[in-house]
């Protein structure tokens, strides 16, 4: 087992002629991902790389296809859009790669999403993986490996970071979820966690967090009640002055609220390990792992 | 983004939002001829910097108070004259001050009354939530913490916005009535089609008042807006006041780099916002102060990596630099190949610490070595962050 993504994932791309949207789309096909189509209006009735057939609509897409989930690589202006045609068409896995959509757009996509049976991780995500099945994004697939650990992030290279750690020590991974660094997001950590908390192989979580927002300490408190699996996790930021904006729209601290002081307090009042420092991520899980 | 108050003033007349009549000046006859304008007695000066506590400041040539009333036209030339061109400091300006460059004369007014009202946009809900209070005119933070059951909060649903009824109720909840209710609600919605419109995060009316002639006026106010909605309103980036901004944040963006200038002397470059945090905070563990946030993002450019390393060491306080990357789909080779060259570029002053991991990393390591360039390499962050460290201290 796993979550939302494995080898039965039939996976569309929105955005598959750009030139991220192809690197990134081959750079799933080669993982092994079930890529079965693309979109991109104008270019329908193409085909990607002699492989892919191209629609002009999603929804086209889903009926000629099956598609049951979609990857977006849509520009930023436009990408909001993109993703409420997937909720449109009924596709249930929305991962949403691209970066920098206006706030004000994904609160009506957030609105609209409310009462749709699609689900929406990102924006601003680096994807979801489960290793040896199906990678879906912009993590390098290598660095992961098969396992008992299921690993949530707000953000990519931390991620990939934490990930190596566990895979040069043995430890696998059964899912890799990223719900990225926007203020207003699909998925949140605590979605993740519960899937996870169901999921029989996911043995052990690693929850990474960063300043700004909730997400982290709406977790913690679930899991103090709920979660018997052993629980790492880290939270970056707690060197960042107060009103940046650090990197991710998400990160940054308002007045007193989003501190990393106050989500490390949160985890470690659940009963949470809390690595000390990034170089720590693995270590940390594998010694409550092992109790 | 932040704006200043003149321009503050600009976006609520554009937006029918009323407020105490005012423009900005850059000389003192400016001044004066504005304060003539106005045709009032009541007048106020204020020094227009994006720090706060103006009121509370003092000028380095001796006038206190970044904010002054005055009476005539030339008593506004005369405090114009001793604003302009001089240093205020602030408490939030830092020892330094910051150079006023502008003022704003405007219409003082007699308030009566004085209430809170905020439009912001809540992460947790992922709506828009409309705070207001009765206690304006003081820290909301501090009305939340002493008097939380005076702090009113609801929220606008995305798809429908402000509705008449809705400013209405938020309006009687600051216990307004008769012609005073209507002209408050009407300002409420006013204030609710500018948020939305132009992208806020933030608007924030502190205080809205009431006058001693029973106006409804915005006397106060911050903004924020989102960043990644910039694109679509080129009137608000006309607005950036690049003499406000730190100029190695200046520099940075010219070259899309993802830079936050900090205080300690530990400069850091990294690929990827989460994993640059997480590398100030281990260079702090580690006993160290990092002078620095910098992502260069996922796809980095070699004229990127160069430009990158210009701005950390045209940074004086800077006694070493740490490079952290995690090659994923950014290849470790590449990466290397543009620390050397623009290492090469640039004459380096300060000891270098390069901790690569990922894809291609033995490319990447075999290039520095052979590079012969004064490279100190980590085997991993944990290690990354002691080197760096003790190259601060000259170890």
């Amino acid at each position: 087992m796993s979550i939302l993504v494995n080898r039965n994932t039939r996976l569309l791309v929105q955005g598959i002629t750009g030139q991220s949207g192809a690197f990134h789309a081959r750079g799933c096909m080669e993982y092994g991902t079930n890529v079965v189509a693309g979109v991109t209006p104008g270019k329908g009735k193409q085909s990607f790389d002699g492989k892919v057939p191209i629609y002009d609509t999603v929804s086209e897409a889903r009926k000629q296809t099956g598609s049951n989930a979609t990857m977006i690589f849509v520009p930023a202006p436009f990408a909001a859009d993109a993703i409420l045609e997937a909720a449109d068409a009924g596709i249930e896995l929305i991962v949403c790669i691209t970066e920098g959509i206006p706030v004000m757009d994904m609160m009506r996509v957030k609105e609209v999403l409310r009462t749709s049976k699609s689900r929406l991780i990102g924006p601003n995500c680096p994807g979801i993986i489960t290793p040896g099945e199906c990678k879906i994004g912009i993590m390098p697939g290598y660095i992961h490996k098969r396992g008992n650990v299921g690993v949530i992030s707000r953000s990519g290279t931390l991620t990939y970071e934490a990930v190596w750690q566990l895979t040069q020590r043995g430890y696998g991974q059964s899912t890799c979820i990223g719900v990225g660094g926007d203020p207003i997001h699909g998925t949140s950590h605590l979605d993740a966690v519960k899937m996870f908390a169901e999921d029989a192989e996911t043995k052990a979580l690693i929850l990474i967090g960063e300043i700004g927002g909730s997400g982290e300490e709406e977790a913690a408190v679930w899991i103090k009640t709920n979660l018997k699996k052993p629980v790492c996790a880290f939270i970056a930021g707690a060197t960042a002055p107060p009103g940046r904006r650090m990197g991710h729209a998400g990160a940054i601290v308002a007045g007193s609220s989003g501190t990393a002081a106050a989500k490390i307090e949160a985890m470690k009042a659940a009963g949470i390990a809390v690595a000390e420092t990034p170089a720590t991520i693995a270590e940390t899980l594998i010694k409550v792992f092992k109790n | 983004m932040n704006i200043h108050e003149y321009q503050a003033k600009e976006l609520f007349q554009r937006f029918g939002v009323a407020s105490p009549k005012g423009l900005p000046a850059d000389t003192p006859e400016e001044a004066e001829k504005v304060a003539t304008d106005l045709k009032t007695s009541h007048l106020v000066v204020k020094a227009q910097i994006h720090a706060g506590g103006r009121g509370k400041g003092v000028f380095k040539n001796g006038l206190k108070g970044g904010v002054r009333l005055c009476s005539s036209p030339a008593e506004a030339r005369e405090l114009a004259q001793n604003m302009l061109g001089h240093f205020l400091v602030t408490n939030q300006t830092g020892p330094d001050g910051r150079l006023v460059r502008k003022v704003m004369v405007a219409e003082s007014v007699e308030i009566q009354r004085e209430v809170y009202f905020a439009i912001l946009m809540d992460r947790e809900t992922g709506v828009p939530v409309v705070v207001v209070s009765t206690e304006g005119g003081v820290d909301i933070e501090t009305v939340a913490e002493k008097s939380p059951d005076k702090i009113y909060r609801e929220k606008v649903p995305p798809l429908l916005g402000m509705q008449p009824y809705m400013a209405l109720k938020l309006a009687r909840q600051l216990e307004f009535s008769g012609d005073q209710l209507k002209a408050a609600a009407k300002l409420i919605q006013n204030v609710y089609k500018l948020f939305s419109t132009l992208d806020c995060s933030l608007v924030e009316i502190n205080p809205l008042v009431v006058t001693k002639s029973g106006e409804v006026l915005a006397l106060d106010a911050k903004f924020e807006f989102d960043d990644n909605a910039l694109y679509r309103h080129p009137e608000i980036v006309a607005m950036r006041d690049e003499n406000e901004e730190d100029p190695r944040e200046v520099e940075a963006s010219k070259f899309s780099l993802n830079y936050i200038g900090l205080d300690g002397d530990i400069a850091c470059l990294v690929n990827g916002a989460g994993l640059a945090m997480a590398t100030m905070d281990i260079i702090k563990y580690a006993g160290g102060r990092p002078a620095n946030f910098l992502d260069v993002g996922g796809g980095a450019s070699e004229e990127q990596v160069t430009e990158a390393f210009k701005i950390l060491i045209s940074d004086k306080n800077v006694k070493a630099i740490l490079v952290n990357i995690f090659g994923g789909i950014m290849r470790c080779d590449v990466i290397a190949q543009g620390i050397i060259n623009a290492v090469r570029a640039v004459t380096l002053p300060v000891p270098l610490v390069v901790r690569l991991e990922g894809t291609n990393v033995d490319q990447g390591k075999k290039l520095l070595t052979e590079s012969k360039l004064p490279i100190r390499a980590a085997a991993d962050l944990a290690e990354a962050a002691k080197l760096v460290v003790a190259a601060a201290r000259g170890a």
